[in-house]
């Protein structure tokens, strides 16, 4: 589904990823974890398009398309999702609209025919009670006023709404109660199926418990220098990070 | 010739016409309207027509609009269709007393106001004022006279026509009175237009000034509005400015407000070369609000400059300003706003903002608050900013499938729904939603509501 090749990325000119390779299949789950500054958030802002950064060598195929060659919008309706670590508030776009856009923008992309209100609505109840969002929300601008908590619920409902074929979520569990990791968590796996995969970006073990992972990666220094199943998480929530500074792999 | 004496030109040429026409001004006018002029037209010509050196037009120079060669109406024109074919509201479910006017004369074929209640007027200020002087003597002038902008003398000395309302005390007008101003004519005009709107105590009326355009040639507004907003009174006072490209329009508003009064302006600025709008709300009681709107959109070469003038003379009133501007290519605009606390007016609650969007790196935008406080007892504040689309907002919603260019409609939508969102007629406000947007979208690049189109 996707393959990384040899990664290398900047910003202003400083080199945050210095050659990843990874490739994700179906139906799996991938954890990427590692310390702060280790170009985690680079990784997935670098997949969904952000253009803040440079890519200075190294392809990614995504469903045998060259994703770099992709606009944004391309690769969300192309099946590509990121759930933002700090989700933006944007005053003056009611969320019913902006998702009715996004939703009528894929379904275009499949050749389908746009969503009646009706059915827009129907729709977008029962994905609210996979995600046990407050409706009050969906009625306000989006993410206006929102807790962090909300916020990151918020992204995990869009996810639903969507469909993704491919999700990255970074650092979705960041600033999340246990009780809202667990509701975030389980609205994940909902959406889990064989033909679609996850990759969880985040610092801690602890979402891991609830989202299992195939295949533990850890990031440094923009190289991932560690690869394991899912026993690797608990080993770096005992050890720290620090024996992977060291070198000590 | 130098820039001096091309002033004095233009300023002498005004005043010859004045003189030359003197009888035709006075001819079929009140001597309310009539005994103003002498006075009037010598101010204009001591001061002259504002350009930049005048701090108050700093970024809008009226000199080139004055120096093209006009044509004036001294007397009313019949038009030679009926202007209720030509011009077609488009704002649907939107039921309103309609009104036209035309080159700033009221349309002598005006289709009877109908269930409007009882004592309220709705007509032709030059009639009114010749018939029943009692009705405007007390009014007419008397916040125009204490301007001191050059256009307000020159439309006082020029005045003939325009509207006037009288809304009776305690009477309330439920539906809005919608006034369309069209300018219509085969050669460049030369347009003065006089209102005058008295909402007496304890009234309330909402009014839609539309201003449109119905043929390409060249036109030059010189508008003046006296608005005088009795005790308790609620008025509210939209304005839709929609004109072509060759208009240049210069728009002076003055609200008085008594006691308890409250008051909505709004002004959208969707079309037009050249706009100044003057505004300036005058607080005569205590407890009064006014909350002054306003939003434009600009592209091209068009310049629109918005200048307001809040005076807080009395304690305990409020004011509550909001301007939002999106500017595109290389359009330019301007936002001026003073407030003014007077020594005695405390409790004042004063409030400003004003917020612009610049889409290109041309385009520029102005902005200056000026604040004079003479009160110590009260809460003022002001912020203006000046900024590009929000880029975080634009990749999260293209993060979403929804493609860059309706990404940007929305965000840019998202800027203005807030002054949008206060618009207190519901059918407006979603209609006029729906005419900032499709003037986002480019839409409205031809006039409106014409049948003829000469703008495409």
């Amino acid at each position: 589904m996707l393959t990384i090749k040899n990664l290398h990325a900047s910003v202003e000119g400083n080199e945050i990823l210095k050659g990843i390779n990874l490739v994700v299949k179906p139906g799996e789950v991938h954890a990427i974890m590692g310390p702060n500054g280790s170009g985690k958030s680079t990784l997935a802002n670098v997949l969904a398009g952000k253009e803040d950064y440079e890519i200075t060598d190294g392809e990614v195929t995504y469903e045998g398309q060259d994703l770099l060659e992709m606009a944004p919008e391309d690769r969300s309706r192309a099946g590509l999702f990121l759930s933002f670590q700090y989700p933006v508030e944007i005053p003056g776009v009611p969320m019913v609209n902006f998702l009715k856009a996004a939703v009528n923008e894929h379904r275009k992309f499949k050749g389908l025919e746009p969503l009646t209100a009706g059915e827009f609505l129907k729709l977008m109840r029962e994905k609210k009670e996979l995600v046990q969002i407050d409706t009050q929300l969906t009625n306000r601008s989006v993410n206006e006023g929102f807790s962090g908590g909300e916020k990151k619920k918020n992204e995990i409902f869009q996810m639903a709404m969507l469909e993704p074929k491919l999700a990255i979520l970074d650092e979705t569990d960041s600033g999340l109660d246990i009780d809202a990791l667990r509701i975030v968590a389980n609205g994940v796996n909902a959406l889990r199926s064989k033909d679609n995969a996850t990759i969880v970006v985040t610092h801690y073990q602890r979402l891991l418990d609830y989202i299992v992972p195939d295949f533990v990666h850890v990031l440094y220094n923009g190289k991932i220098v560690k690869t394991a199943g899912k026993e690797l998480a608990f080993e770096l929530e005992e050890k720290g990070y620090d024996w992977i500074k060291n070198g000590d792999v | 010739m130098s820039v001096v004496q091309d002033k004095i030109a233009i300023s002498e040429s005004y005043k010859s016409l004045f003189e030359e026409n003197r009888e035709l001004l006075n001819d079929g006018s009140s001597p309310l309207l009539n005994r103003m002029r002498d006075i009037a037209i010598s101010r204009f010509a001591k001061a002259g027509v504002p350009d930049v050196k005048n701090e108050d037009y700093k970024y809008t120079s009226l000199k080139p609009a004055f120096s093209k060669i006009y044509k004036h109406y001294f007397s009313y024109r019949e038009q030679e269709v009926d202007l209720h074919d030509v011009f077609k509201c488009d704002v649907p479910y939107l039921d309103t007393h309609l009104v036209l006017l035309v080159n700033g004369w009221y349309y002598i074929r005006n289709q009877k106001i109908g269930n409007l209640p009882t004592g309220v007027i709705v007509g032709s200020l030059q009639q009114i004022a010749y018939e029943k002087p009692e009705l405007l003597q007390n009014y007419l002038n008397r916040q125009a006279a204490l301007s001191e902008d050059a256009t307000v003398a020159l439309n006082t000395a020029f005045a003939k026509d325009g509207l006037f309302i009288y809304i009776p005390k305690n009477v309330v007008v439920e539906k809005p009175i919608q006034v369309v101003n069209l300018m219509r004519g085969n050669g460049n005009a030369f347009v003065t237009q006089r209102n005058l709107i008295i909402a007496e105590e304890n009234s309330q009326v909402k009014l839609v000034m539309c201003d449109h355009t119905l043929s390409s040639n060249e036109f030059l507004c010189n508008t003046v509005s006296e608005v005088f907003v009795g005790e308790h009174a609620v008025l509210d006072y939209y304005t839709v400015q929609n004109q072509h490209n060759n208009t240049k329009t210069i728009n002076s508003t003055f609200f008085r407000q008594e006691a308890n009064s409250n008051l909505l302006t709004h002004t959208a600025t969707l079309h037009g070369g050249l706009v100044r709008n003057n505004l300036k709300v005058t607080f005569n009681g205590e407890h009064a609000e006014a909350n002054i709107l306003g939003m434009s959109f600009t592209d091209k070469n068009q310049h629109v400059d918005n200048y307001t003038i809040i005076e807080h003379a009395k304690p305990n009133c409020l004011s509550n300003q909001l301007y939002k501007n999106v500017l595109d290519e290389n359009s330019t605009g301007a936002f001026a706003g003073r407030i003014h606390v007077a020594r005695d007016a405390q409790k004042t609650n004063a409030f400003q903002r004003n917020n612009n969007v610049l889409l290109t790196d041309s385009a520029r935008m102005q902005t200056k608050p000026q604040l004079i406080i003479d009160a110590d007892d009260v809460k003022c504040s002001h912020g203006a900013t000046i900024g590009q689309i929000d880029r975080e907002a634009l990749f999260f919603l293209r993060s979403r499938g929804i493609g860059e260019a309706d990404a940007r409609l929305m965000l840019m939508n998202a800027f203005t729904y807030e002054v949008v969102q206060n618009i207190r007629v519901e059918p407006l406000r979603d209609r006029i939603s729906e005419l900032v947007d499709k003037r986002l979208r480019g839409d409205l690049a031809k006039c409106h509501s014409c049948n003829y189109e000469c703008n495409s």
